[in-house]
């Protein structure tokens, strides 16, 4: 899989997979976004961090369709250049067609499952297909068990990956929460997807597990995905991500390079609980500094 | 520790007197008024009531005494085993199973092939009427109901409460096209299937949004708009008074099992007349009926469709978030087990050659609902074992004439069927609450298949 940059042909700005423009939700009298635009560009790790309750989860949940925005547009385009409207989309076209797959913050395996046949549901629709929409598939024709090999070949793929092809056959349930963590990407992965949405993946896990999880997403990203996610903890955040956007009560308050973000004044007020005269005062000091 | 345990200790001996006339005083209140009064017309047709003290103290004293004994002996007994089965070091799942163990299920199915012959060798032919019929014919088409709602209840994890309306659409569609269109059974069984889960998609695409306890709400309710449809459509469905003189299935078109036809099969085959040969026809055609449910079922199971009713089982939202149409798979979840429940409806109404909508009344959803529960959602072995407990066992009572021996001349079994029937289901969710079989087989797998434990699984929520 080749980063495919080159071929794009038509619309937004070459290197970006999605755009929010203007995106609001409101909940009732609660506007969890307000007016937030952002980009995430192909073949990069971004990452959306933000104090609780900052909306990253609902940012989310409208990305990839649990949630229909209140305002708004999402625009991603597939390397091969077409466009889809996410807000437009229902909730399972959005992984089908647009090419977007998510995590969950509390994990949701198939836990009575084994860790390939969750990989294997992963693959419905390329096997639906394969299959006649199983009227074929129940008469045993070559052409859908040659599916079937090659899906069992991809799991096995993702679970070299994932570090779990020793568990293959257990159930998901079974599984340490590190693992349970790996094989909800590696399942995510094995839908395609262009653009992976993780949401707090390093949540809980020990320091060795958080290791491994950086490299399994930097290998992700090393073969043309580009990755979404959102992180509290500092450390992984700084580490792996190309590209930071700060949420503080559903507004965005920064975006850039891990470095920029971090001696950014109102992020550091957002992350400290500076008081809001405070801020001011910080970020005069700050701008004085920058014209000299 | 050890001094408890044994056998004939004081303490143990003290602790089961007092439970048993614990259990024995719970019993008197429990069954003073179920048991020991009981309602009668006198010759001027007034209800009047007597009591019954004997029979009541014969429950009562069963319950001490089964009390007793369960505390005193057996429990000291059971553990004294296990502890020396824990000492000895012997494992308790071992991986040497029984011959018998081992080749279950092609015993059971040679022993099915050869039952009718089995029954006409040792009962003869008026004998064997009742087995081959009332327990062959009569387990089997609750095996196959069964395996169908499974599809629907034990994969895709939807609580369907209103079963019985597909069997009684099966059912009517036979019977109604046979006498009004003269259609054959060959014909009218797919077709019956096809209806059935027609009508499964028609129900189930504005109801599938639901979940839960709502969806399980709505099937209850389709089930009784189909039954009071049927009862009070009288001019197509002869409402109350059900259709009678449903045609006879034919011997593939071939000989016909009606007694005064030409192409008769006794006459063709030199046999005495007897409806031994069309019940045994019958026994051979559910019996295939119910192997090919199980055959789809198992090819289903490792399809992509199948994957993806026990994925929604596990988590819906997940589902979505893989690019799964969650009402689609549902729908083909619905339809798939309504056309098991209308193939075995149309069977139904051939073997019954009368149907009326008494037949199918919410009970018969609830036993088939229990059937699957009881045997493990999702194992096609344990439902079938299941189905031979509840349905057959039902059967067993009507013959339990030894139990008057006990509970004195008067009693008859077959009215404390519910109540047996109730603390049997109450016995087993007890001690295996997850079915006969809890587990799940994996349907893929890269080195070895091992079950899947049921403390894993989900029972679905929608």
């Amino acid at each position: 899989m080749a980063p495919g940059t080159t071929t794009m042909t038509s619309g937004i700005a070459g290197d970006t997979i999605l755009k929010v423009e203007h995106l609001s939700m409101k909940f009732g009298g609660l506007m969890a976004i307000n007016d937030l635009s952002l980009e995430v560009r192909r073949g990069e790790i971004t990452a959306l961090i933000g104090p609780n309750g900052a909306g990253k989860t609902t940012v989310f949940n409208c990305i990839t369709g649990f949630y229909k925005p209140t305002m708004g547009m999402l625009t991603l385009q597939r390397r091969d250049g077409k466009e889809y409207l996410l807000e437009r989309l229902r909730d399972f076209e959005i992984p089908k067609l647009a090419g977007v797959a998510r995590t969950f913050q509390n994990i949701r395996l198939f836990s009575g499952l084994t860790v390939l046949e969750n990989l294997l549901v992963a693959q419905h629709n390329a096997l639906m297909k394969a299959s006649g929409y199983t009227i074929l598939g129940l008469l045993g024709l070559p052409a859908y068990s040659r599916a079937v090999d090659a899906s069992i070949e991809k799991a096995k793929y993702w679970l070299d990956k994932a570090d779990l092809t020793d568990r293959a056959d257990d159930p998901a349930g079974d599984l340490p929460y590190g693992a349970q963590r790996r094989l909800e990407i590696a399942r995510a992965m094995c839908t395609n997807p262009e653009l992976l949405c993780l949401d707090e993946p390093a949540a809980g896990l020990n320091p060795r597990e958080s290791a491994a999880l950086n490299t399994l997403l930097h290998q992700i990203r090393d073969e043309g995905a580009s990755i979404l996610l959102i992180e509290h903890d500092m450390s992984v955040v700084m580490e792996i991500s190309d590209h930071v956007v700060v949420l503080e009560y559903g507004q965005k308050i920064s975006d850039g390079s891990p470095d920029h973000v971090k001696n950014d004044p109102r992020v550091i007020a957002a992350y400290l609980g500076v008081e809001d005269d405070e801020v001011e005062e910080v970020i005069a000091v700050e701008l004085e500094g920058g014209n000299h | 520790m050890t001094a408890s345990t044994e056998t004939g200790h004081p303490n143990v001996l003290a602790k089961a007197v007092r439970e048993g006339l614990f259990a024995g005083v719970i019993a008197f209140f429990m069954f003073l008024l179920f048991v020991g009064i009981e309602t009668y017309q006198d010759i001027n047709n007034a209800l009047v009531w007597r009591t019954r003290w004997g029979l009541l103290a014969i429950f009562v004293a069963v319950a001490a005494v089964g009390r007793f004994l369960t505390v005193g002996f057996i429990k000291p007994h059971v553990d004294r085993r296990k502890l020396a089965k824990a000492k000895s070091g012997v494992l308790e799942i071992s991986e040497n199973k029984s011959f018998f163990h081992r080749h279950f299920l092609k015993i059971a199915l040679v022993f099915l092939l050869v039952y009718p012959f089995l029954s006409l060798l040792i009962v003869g032919k008026q004998g064997s009427l009742k087995y081959v019929d009332n327990f062959g014919i009569q387990i089997l088409i609750y095996v196959m109901l069964a395996w169908g709602l499974n599809i629907v209840v034990g994969l895709a994890g939807l609580l369907d409460l209103g079963y019985v309306a597909f069997y009684a659409v099966g059912a009517y569609s036979y019977a109604l096209l046979s006498s009004y269109f003269g259609l054959s059974f060959w014909l009218l069984l797919p077709m019956s299937g096809i209806l059935a889960a027609l009508w499964g998609i028609i129900l189930g695409f504005p109801v599938l949004r639901l979940r839960g306890d709502y969806l399980a709400i709505v099937t209850l309710a389709f089930g009784e708009i189909i039954r009071l449809v049927l009862i009070n459509w009288t001019d197509v469905t002869k409402g109350t008074f059900g259709i009678s003189g449903i045609a006879k299935a034919s011997f593939f078109g071939i000989w016909s099992f009606d007694t005064g036809s030409a192409n008769s099969f006794v006459k063709a085959w030199g046999l005495s007349a007897s409806s031994v040969y069309y019940k045994i026809f019958l026994f051979y055609i559910i019996l295939a009926l119910c192997m090919l449910t199980a055959y789809v079922t198992i090819r289903l199971r490792r399809m992509p469709i199948g994957r993806a009713w026990e994925a929604l089982r596990e988590d819906e939202i997940a589902c979505r978030s893989l690019g799964i149409n969650t009402v689609t798979t549902k729908l083909t979840a619905f339809a798939t087990g309504a056309m098991f429940g209308g193939v075995a409806g149309s069977f139904f109404a051939t073997r019954q050659g009368f149907v009326s909508p008494e037949s199918f009344v919410f009970l018969e959803s609830a036993v088939i609902l229990a059937i699957v529960v009881l045997g493990g959602m999702g194992s096609l072995t344990g439902i079938a074992i299941a189905a031979v407990v509840m349905v057959g066992g039902t059967e067993v009572l009507r013959e339990m004439s030894f139990l008057k021996a006990v509970f004195g001349p008067d009693f008859t079994p077959e009215l404390y069927r519910m109540l047996l029937f109730g603390l049997a289901m109450i016995i087993v969710m007890l001690f295996k609450p997850r079915g006969f079989v809890g587990s799940r087989e994996p349907t893929a797998f890269l080195k070895e298949r091992r079950a899947v434990s049921g403390s894993f699984t989900k029972e679905g929520h929608g």
